[in-house]
């Protein structure tokens, strides 16, 4: 019992990951119906902005936690979101009229690139952040000797996790912004007639899911301690399964697909096999489209013919 | 019609369709018949569901409720609602064109015929294998396909292009094309949504005069969906008014004009001011260029 | 980047000041992104790690591109000086880079930045040239020329390829005989799947795992039962096969996004699988001394093992590894010239033309009768078992196999090579293998630059054309005007 509880708060922190990262996807879908494959790799980009500015916090001498945590917060938002701005802007605003096709193999090649791109400029190895930022937490039971432990890096997670969904559905119902996309995921052509400026409120679309991917970027750092150029592939295809689990186009279904996935990922490699845990998260996303091809949180799409 | 074809039961026999989405009903409790070797033609008011009956005769949609009985005239019954999609053109043999059009572009017209017959074909290839060591059989059953393919793309001039992609057609040549295409599958039931839509008035003459050519000389039974009066009252043997998702009425094309209902849900309420009843019968009776001028609802 | 080559004669000072506003807009965004992972780089140490800083580095890019956003705004205005300015550039850059064996890695990167805006702002000033001058748009129908010419350049190519190993062998050159290996596989996997992606439109971005099935396949079967590799082709083929419809057909009825992350985790898994599965697969140590191919019983090892007699003793020549790399190069050309042989033809077959129907439009097909799953599960394990047959080859080729060679990015570069080459055309595989896989291997000492490289040309490829290079289809079935209508 203790030991489930415990993979169920470890799975739910690294589910919160996953819907963080899976609300770009499925933003960027919703509205032009694209994959971002590159999106994961945005992901990564902002864990690496993150090390850099923890590094130059501790040679500034700043070492108050929640100060850190702010900066690191703020400064690897607005880099990765200037990240996903600028990939959209050369690799797939020229594609915009090209068919499925185009665009998502610019957006393969454009993965490719940043890959490279970072494992170039910082190196193929793994970048540690040595001691972590935030350690510690409390035992919540302990029951036969295992005790069930939360972190305090876990809860800073998930009231992160919270408090961006929250500001983001919020965003996204109650401002003009959140309206524009709106319009332009029924009718983009429509939403163009009224005025409303497409081409930003793509481009912000793009900003605001590699924002998210930032910070889910950050705590993926702080959590584990380690970054490499690699991890947003994999992170990737998980987040994207999680926002076709939960219905593509959904931002609640985003995380709740996220929360599954992880939840998944976690009880698998609990009680099954680690080695296969990566199977159990592909495996889940194939059933689901399967079954549900709309996913959890997705309306049923009626064929116009 | 013979007495005898009269006797026989209908071709297509549609009883209580009923077509719900969510809360939204589209066809409600739909009952009509359409017999053999005659054209019968389902108007109505935009969204007054008759796509939606295609849709479900066709198996891109499971009606809520119905039953949907072809009887083709060599006997036998299908029961259209329990069929998958495909196989209702597969081996119902019901054919249909779209109300947007829907060739293959990129495929020369000749091929966008030769695709439709490809059961037939692909039995004569011995599922591919014999057509790959090139077996003669596969070569005289492409020749034969191309013979008929042949025969329609002369019916409807279009001979001269057909080695052209289908996408590089004139609009009307398109309509056409879709039109012979469906043909080529040796369709017992065919079912055309909107044929005539966008055709300018010489057009739509060669459109009737295909459309009874394909009804006299090749018997079989022909479903039409449309909003251009001067084809349907000049051509229909029969002509179905839904409004609503609800048939209003049900009979030939001159009781249909006649019928208030329909005036009331349709033909009338278009019109700015009366039309003179001798203005109405001139457009039915032989439906002349000046019926092309007449608003109609789009 | 606008495109019109506007009139302006006299270079006005308030354009300039324009641009060069422009310029220093755009190299101010530079600037952003540069900053933290150009402008910082994080070390090793101990545990953890810390900061270098290289603004020099950071702040020369930078330039680079401001110099370069500038001079494309003069090219752009019509200033016959930036043309002059451009070929200055270029042989700077040609100066630097040829600098770079004296400097060493630390300024590589700059040298070879410097040399790509260069190459870029000349190519631009080329275009604008030619587009002032009514000689473009004629690359559209470069791809119907190059198909029409298809006749000759076919037969022509597999002369001149048949020919290679021979001159190889007289130069003793047996890296030219190992990079035409290598371009064949590519040819023959862009070939497989282009019957899945090119014919059928089913985008599937887990092809490998055929690829990998099929390896796997020779490895196992070759080794346990001791079959040789003409006898074990066509059972590796088909389980290939037999995965392809077992994958395909619970997610064959997906819309194409969704087919294209299915397939790809189904690749993934495939990988895991065979990375973990110990008994099965060797696990990550993969398997070893995987028979090799012989030619009608003659081995090709310097000496032969008792009782058989070796290639060279046969034919009373030298031994030279060469033989057997020639023997391979003429394996994988014949493979993939089947599956070109095949394709060609079953373009003409009912199958092969409901495949071209389903991917233009797939409603119609179920319209006219057309199983739409059957078809589609056809293409996918007749693409899965060419896949297979390459596979086979790769392992019998190597001797060795590993589930490393078996990811994702071996799957993204096939299926690059036949989106970029022009879906459905199978001059376009072959041309986009060579530039991609071929290109590269020039480069293989800047192996870091090269996967780099390559995501770049993929984007820039689909940015200037989307359709692909050589995208232009030709019926497979004409109408004689007068006399009865044959097929062609």
């Amino acid at each position: 019992m203790a030991y489930f509880l415990q993979q169920l708060i470890n799975g739910v922190t690294l589910g919160s990951m996953f819907g963080l990262i899976a609300i770009g996807y499925t933003m960027v879908y919703g509205i032009i119906g694209m994959v971002n494959f590159a999106h994961g790799d945005v992901f990564m980009i902002g864990g690496y902005i993150t090390i850099i500015t923890f590094l130059a916090l501790g040679v500034l001498g700043v070492t108050w936690v929640p100060i850190a945590l702010l900066t690191m917060l703020l400064i690897a938002m607005v880099f990765t979101a200037l990240h996903g701005w600028a990939v959209e802007r050369m690799a797939y605003r020229p594609l915009r009229n090209s068919g499925r096709l185009a665009p998502l193999i610019s957006a393969i090649g454009m993965s490719i690139f940043l890959q490279n791109y970072v494992q170039l400029l910082q190196g193929a190895r793994n970048k540690a952040l040595g001691k972590p930022l935030v350690s510690g937490g409390m035992t919540l039971m302990e029951v036969e000797g295992f005790t069930v432990q939360l972190s305090y890096m876990q809860i800073v997670i998930i009231v992160l996790t919270v408090a961006l969904m929250a500001g983001f559905t919020l965003l996204i119902n109650a401002t003009a912004l959140g309206r524009n996309q709106r319009a332009c995921e029924q009718d983009m052509r429509m939403a163009r007639l009224l005025g409303v400026d497409v081409d930003r409120t793509i481009a912000l679309t793009f900003v605001m899911g590699a924002a998210l991917a930032a910070v889910a970027g950050m705590v993926w750092l702080l959590y584990y301690g380690i970054i490499d150029f690699y991890v947003g592939f994999l992170a990737g295809i998980k987040a994207f399964s999680a926002a076709v689990l939960g219905g593509i186009g959904s931002l609640p279904g985003a995380m709740l697909g996220g929360l599954l996935i992880g939840l998944i990922e976690v009880f698998w490699s609990a009680y099954f096999s680690a080695e296969y845990k990566d199977v159990a998260a592909f495996a889940i996303l194939v059933l689901a489209l399967v079954f549900r091809p709309t996913g959890l949180l997705g309306k049923p799409e009626v064929e116009k013919v | 019609m013979t007495a005898a074809a009269d006797r026989a039961p209908p071709l297509l026999q549609v009883d209580h369709l009923t077509m719900r989405f969510g809360g939204l009903v589209a066809v409600d409790d739909l009952s009509f018949s359409a017999r053999n070797a005659q054209i019968t033609a389902i108007i109505g008011p935009n969204g007054a569901g008759k796509t939606t009956v295609f849709n479900c005769l066709t198996g891109f949609y499971k009606p809520t409720v119905g039953r949907l009985c072809l009887r083709p005239p060599g006997g036998g019954e299908l029961l259209l609602e329990q069929m998958e999609g495909f196989r209702i053109g597969q081996h119902a043999r019901v054919a249909r064109t779209f109300q947007n059009i829907r060739l293959f572009p990129r495929m020369s017209v000749l091929e966008n015929l030769i695709v439709a017959q490809h059961n037939k074909l692909m039995r004569a290839s011995g599922f591919t294998l014999m057509g790959l060591i090139g077996m003669p059989v596969y070569a005289a059953a492409e020749r034969k396909a191309v013979e008929l393919a042949r025969y329609w793309l002369d019916r409807v001039g279009l001979a001269e292009r057909a080695n052209e992609d289908a996408g590089n057609l004139p609009y009307g040549a398109q309509r056409r094309l879709e039109i012979i295409r469906a043909m080529c599958t040796e369709p017992r039931l065919l079912c055309l949504d909107e044929p005539a839509a966008g055709l300018n008035p010489r057009e739509s003459a060669e459109l009737n005069e295909l459309l009874l050519f394909i009804r006299d000389q090749h018997k079989i039974g022909v479903l039409l969906i449309e909003h251009d009066m001067s084809v349907v009252m000049k051509i229909s043997d029969h002509v179905v008014v839904l409004d609503y998702g609800r048939k209003i009425s049900d009979g030939t094309p001159a009781a249909v004009r006649a019928d208030p209902a329909v005036i009331r849900a349709y033909l009338g309420e278009e019109e700015e001011e009366a039309l003179p009843p001798e203005v109405a019968k001139d457009l039915g009776a032989n439906g002349r260029a000046d019926s092309g001028t007449r608003p109609r609802p789009s | 980047m606008a495109a019109t080559a506007t009139v302006a004669s006299s270079p006005a000072r308030l354009p300039f000041a324009g641009m060069v506003k422009e310029a220093a807009i755009f190299a101010l965004v530079a600037l952003a992104l540069a900053f933290p992972l150009v402008g910082f780089n994080i070390l090793d140490k101990g545990a953890g790690s810390e900061l270098q800083t290289r603004f020099p580095q950071m702040f020369y890019g930078v330039g680079v591109l401001f110099v370069g956003k500038l001079a494309m705004s003069l090219i752009d205005a019509g200033h016959a000086r930036a043309i002059a300015a451009v070929s200055g550039a270029l042989a700077l850059a040609w100066f630097l880079a040829a600098l770079v064996g004296v400097t060493g890695t630390q300024y590589q990167a700059i040298a070879w930045l410097t040399w790509l805006v260069a190459l870029s702002v000349a190519v631009r000033g080329w275009v604008v040239m030619r587009r002032a001058r009514g000689t473009a748009a004629q690359a559209r129908d470069v791809g119907a020329m190059v198909n029409r010419l298809a006749l000759y350049v076919g037969p022509a190519f597999v002369a001149v390829a048949v020919a290679i190993p021979f001159y190889a062998y007289v130069i003793d050159d047996k890296r030219l005989v190992d990079l035409g290996i290598l371009i064949f596989t590519y040819i023959m996997l862009g070939w497989g799947l282009n019957v899945v992606v090119g014919l059928a439109g089913l985008l599937d971005l887990g092809y490998v795992a055929f690829y990998a099935v099929g390896a796997y396949s020779y490895a196992i079967i070759s080794i346990n039962f001791g079959l040789n590799f003409w006898e074990t082709l066509p059972i590796a083929g088909a389980m290939a096969a037999t995965f392809g419809v077992l994958l395909g057909f619970p997610v064959l009825r997906l819309r194409g996004d969704y087919l294209a992350i299915v397939t790809l985790g189904f690749g993934e898994i495939i990988r895991i699988i065979l990375l973990n599965w110990n008994e099965l697969s060797n696990g990550p140590k993969g398997i070893d001394n995987i028979p090799r191919p012989s030619f009608f019983g003659l081995q090709f090892g310097s000496a032969a093992p008792k009782g058989t007699v070796s290639f060279h003793e046969f034919f009373n020549i030298d031994f030279s590894p060469m033989h057997r790399q020639i023997y391979l190069y003429y394996i994988i050309m014949f493979l993939a010239l089947l599956t070109n042989w095949f394709t060609l033809r079953i373009r003409k077959l009912p199958i092969g033309r409901a495949w071209e129907a389903l991917r233009e439009d797939e409603t119609a097909c179920r319209a006219l009768g057309i199983n739409p799953t059957n078809t589609k599960l056809t293409a996918f394990a007749i693409g899965a078992m060419f896949g297979g047959f390459a596979g086979s080859f790769f392992a019998t080729r190597q001797g060795f196999i590993s589930p490393e060679s078996f990811n994702f990015l071996e799957s993204a570069i096939i299926l690059s090579i036949v989106v970029l080459g022009g879906m459905g055309s199978q001059i376009g595989v072959v041309v986009a293998s060579i530039v991609l896989i071929g290109g590269p291997e020039w480069f293989r000492d800047l192996e870091a630059y090269r996967m780099l490289a390559f995501g770049g040309l993929m984007v820039a490829i689909m940015i200037w054309r989307p359709q692909g290079l050589l995208a232009h289809r030709e019926p497979t079935i004409s109408l004689e005007p007068l006399a009865r209508g044959k097929g062609s």
